[in-house]
């Protein structure tokens, strides 16, 4: 166990060095001024640019600029984004929690809604119920995310006027920043409306996490589908049957937990799939979140924040797949990594 | 629990959360705060919240009128000056002496990061001039130190002296009499700042905080700014006149004016600024919305770089003029939505000329007159088309792909240049293009607002005179017209400077466009300021 657990802690830390590594190197390749592109800082002065050259370490070798990099990198210290002049980790830590945010009820509405659909059309495969349950998750497999929020955009919001297009509230409530998840920052707000601001952030909520969620949930489906008749096939399903158990007994007993057990990190997976489509997804929604951010920043050409910015989002897929990965295993010893579907 | 009743229990589960789901969204109805505020979509973020040190219009609508005071205003109705801080004034009989009496009891804001101790006083208005005017202030280089529309019109030439008589009265002395000096004092940029905070802030060593975390009178207080979000404002409730202006004003910025559209329709903005011309069409369409239009104050135009041969020869100038057909470009890139412009000044100034000539469409004199100048007939020239959208001029870039088509048709091959727009700007001014698809937005009413910046010599280096043209007899006669307070007498003046515009062709006017503003009809109050930023002051929701 202890092994697994080192070979794993192994792999992130030599992926995430891959990465800081491509980061730095980024500051180098972008176009322009490696002290503005590192710093986020153009120096009006010569005197300046020598302070600050001094400060980033750029008169020394390469080895003990990355060394300061690295050090800054973990002292929090992501120096300032070129077009606002905020510090990045300021910036970040208030757009991250809003993907996030989008991304867990995204998650939450496909499982509700994907698991249950899957195991009906697993166990009564081949039906009616279950044609329309697989034309279901064909189809909404197949719509590109950008184009289906458009769609949300055009008939809910410009149609019929059911709903809002973009952000996360009305600004003209002032939520202050507290987590960074605006249904609890409106909890805690000590605001006149609350109610209000709530409802009204939800109904901003509505059209992102259902355009994200439709693409995971048709995943969802297949994969929990195909469990459920796998696992319904087996022999010890048509033992317990011949015993003379229900169906639903054996379903409960058995079938459900042994067809969850192998899909559940396959779903898990999954999340590097929402997080692309949040990007996406937040763009157009102008959702303040860090797609939208990096999104902003590639077009003021504010190489700084891309630069960090990737590394945020890169480095925050790969700790969570290989946590995953890693639970998975662990909780699951039994199979090898071949059954399993490896990362 | 039986199994085959699962599906309808799954069913009835989705049949009510997709009613609630209705539900959510039918709940349309204003609570108490979005019923007490205003949301108003702006394309972009400011550069700061001090318009003196920017002459962007976004800057202007984000600060001047919301957060500041002038010592005078425009009326929006006839362009009138009217007190504004000052409550009344006195010109000398040289025109050398402006003295203006201040209101009293006018506060400045009480804010979380500011507490005033005194209110309004000579003392805020020497401070605020002084910035832009004396050197050695001390938040003369504050914020890059570059006060860009005061510099452009010389204004620091023609101030003597700002002088504080006593509490509540201040002497302006000029070196020449100016007559466009009171409308001068009335434009976005001559806000009124706070010398009390000023000081504080000098005292706390963050001078820099003075543009950014702004303190002013105006009907507005500042209240937070995240940039390319929002800017939140709260009524100020000590302003000095009765307002019935709404408790929380938001700016939602929003870059795309596709979107901006979309969230009037919606009902997330309340009213949104620069609707781009192909949605004018549905807004007009729909009952719940109103489109407000004006001829707005600004002329775009085709400038030549006369520093540079052969554009130095008045007949290539005029060759060139000759070879394109305004008339298509008007329908092709302004969609119908702006006038034929002659001249500089348009129709809504008091110094417009109707009767003024203007250059047709003749690619056949055009061919003659470049041969007479020896021009040959694969010259190669390029056009500068600027890369952003304004009202003057909406798409440069398609503008100039025409042209090159009807400079073709006399033997003239054109290249078109672009770069980002702080680049493009800064190559102007220095001077390497030999032809730029330009504009310019006035930002007082007064024709001096066009004819100074964008032609006089001393305009040049400022970067506002596009062509670098600089000519003696021309700027004699702007330098008299100012002389003279009687508008009827300076229209003779400005109407000779349209005569040797035409004649010497520096520039060819194209257009002057229309401004438009768009509003949900639950908005009363609301009107295009044509002389600068929009204005919520009187602004209700019904």
């Amino acid at each position: 166990m202890l092994n697994l657990l080192l070979r794993y802690v192994n792999l992130m830390v030599l992926t995430i060095a891959i990465l800081v590594i491509i980061s730095f190197s980024l500051a180098y390749m972008f176009p322009g001024d490696t002290l503005t592109n590192i710093s986020g800082i153009v120096p009006q002065s010569n005197e300046q640019r020598v302070a600050l050259e001094a400060v980033f370490k750029l008169d020394r070798s390469i080895f003990v600029q990355f060394w300061y990099y690295l050090e800054s990198l973990i002292s929090g210290d992501w120096g300032v984004s070129f077009s606002s002049q905020v510090s990045l980790l300021d910036e970040i830590s208030i757009a991250f929690p809003a993907t996030i945010e989008l991304i867990t009820y995204s998650l939450l509405v496909s499982i509700f809604v994907g698991i249950p659909l899957g195991f009906i059309g697993g166990i009564w495969h081949h039906k009616p119920f279950d044609f329309g349950v697989v034309t279901f998750s064909v189809v909404s497999y197949s719509f590109p995310v950008f184009w289906l929020a458009l769609i949300f955009i055009t008939i809910f919001c410009l149609q019929l006027g059911y709903l809002p297009l973009s952000g996360r509230v009305n600004f003209l409530y002032d939520i202050p920043h507290s987590s960074g998840f605006i249904l609890w920052d409106i909890m805690l707000a000590d605001i006149p409306d609350k109610k209000d601001a709530f409802i009204d952030a939800l109904r901003h909520l509505i059209l992102p996490t259902a355009s994200i969620a439709v693409v995971t949930t048709a995943i969802f489906i297949r994969f929990t589908r195909r469990s459920i008749m796998d696992e319904m096939n087996k022999g010890y399903i048509d033992a317990a049957k011949s015993r003379g158990f229900t169906t639903k007994q054996i379903f409960f007993k058995h079938g459900l937990r042994n067809s969850l057990l192998p899909i559940l990190p396959l779903m898990a997976m999954q999340i590097s799939t929402l997080i692309t489509n949040a990007m996406v997804v937040e763009t157009i929604f102008s959702w303040p979140g860090i797609g939208n951010w990096i999104i902003q920043a590639i077009y003021q050409r504010d190489y700084p924040a891309i630069r960090i910015g990737m590394l945020v989002v890169s480095v925050f897929v790969v700790t969570l797949t290989i946590t995953i990965e890693f639970i998975s295993r662990a909780i699951d010893p039994a199979r090898d990594k071949f059954q399993r579907g490896a990362v | 629990m039986n199994l085959h009743t699962q599906p309808r229990i799954i069913k009835s589960a989705i049949l009510l959360s997709c009613s609630l789901i209705l539900m959510l969204g039918c709940s349309k109805q204003k609570t108490q705060i979005t019923q007490a505020g205003i949301t108003f979509c702006s394309e972009g973020s400011p550069a700061s919240f001090n318009p003196q040190l920017d002459t962007s219009s976004t800057t202007a609508d984000a600060s001047s009128h919301q957060i500041y005071d002038r010592l005078l205003e425009f009326n929006t109705e006839n362009g009138e000056i009217e007190p504004g801080l000052a409550s009344s004034w006195l010109v000398s009989n040289d025109g050398l002496t402006y003295t203006f009496q201040l209101r009293k009891g006018v506060k400045f804001h009480d804010t979380a990061y500011f507490t005033p101790t005194r209110s309004f006083n000579a003392d805020d208005v020497v401070f605020s001039m002084d910035r832009w005017r004396v050197v050695s202030h001390p938040y003369h280089d504050v914020s890059g130190g570059s006060y860009p529309y005061f510099q452009s019109l010389g204004l620091k030439n023609t101030i003597k002296d700002v002088a504080r008589i006593n509490g509540y009265r201040v002497e302006i002395s000029l070196y020449k009499p100016d007559s466009s000096f009171l409308a001068n004092l009335a434009t976005d940029f001559s806000v009124i700042l706070s010398a009390e905070y000023g000081m504080n802030l000098l005292a706390e060593g963050s001078p820099s905080n003075m543009d950014i975390l702004p303190i002013g009178t105006g009907p507005y207080k500042f209240v937070s700014y995240r940039k390319d979000q929002f800017i939140r404002y709260q009524r100020h409730s000590d302003y000095f006149l009765d307002t019935i202006g709404p408790e929380n004003l938001v700016f939602d910025i929003t870059p795309k004016s596709s979107l901006r559209v979309a969230k009037l329709i919606t009902g997330e903005c309340d009213a949104v600024a620069f609707p781009s011309q192909n949605d004018l069409e549905i807004i007009r369409d729909r009952e719940d919305l109103t489109l407000l239009e004006k001829p707005g104050l600004n002329v775009g135009f085709w400038a030549f770089n006369t520093s540079k041969p052969p554009f130095d020869n008045p007949k290539v100038r005029r060759a060139l003029a000759l070879a394109i057909d305004k008339t298509s470009l008007l329908e092709a890139v302004y969609l119908g939505q702006a006038t034929r412009a002659k001249s500089l000044v348009p129709s809504a100034s008091w110094a417009h000329q109707p009767n003024m000539q203007d250059t047709g469409y003749n690619p056949v004199t055009a061919r003659k007159l470049l041969d007479e100048a020896n021009i040959p007939d694969n010259f190669t020239m390029n056009i500068w088309a600027m890369p952003v959208q304004r009202a003057y001029n909406p798409n440069a870039m398609k503008m100039a792909q025409l042209m090159s088509t009807y400079l073709g048709d006399v033997g003239v091959t054109v290249n078109i240049v672009s770069y980002d727009w702080a680049r493009f700007r800064e190559n102007l001014t220095a001077g390497m293009h030999d032809s730029v698809l330009i504009g310019w937005s006035a930002d007082n009413g007064d024709p001096d607002n066009f004819y100074r910046p964008l032609l006089t010599c001393a305009a040049i280096p400022s970067g506002t005179n596009r062509a670098q043209w600089c000519n003696p007899e021309y700027d004699a006669l702007i330098e008299n017209a100012l002389k003279i307070e009687d508008s009827d007498e300076r229209r003779i003046f400005y109407h000779r400077a349209n005569q040797i515009i035409f004649r010497e062709t520096p520039l060819v006017p194209i257009a002057h466009a229309y401004q438009y503003q768009a509003v949900n009809n639950k908005i009363e109050g609301l009107s295009i300021n044509p002389f600068g930023g929009i204005r919520f002051d009187d602004v209700v929701r019904k």
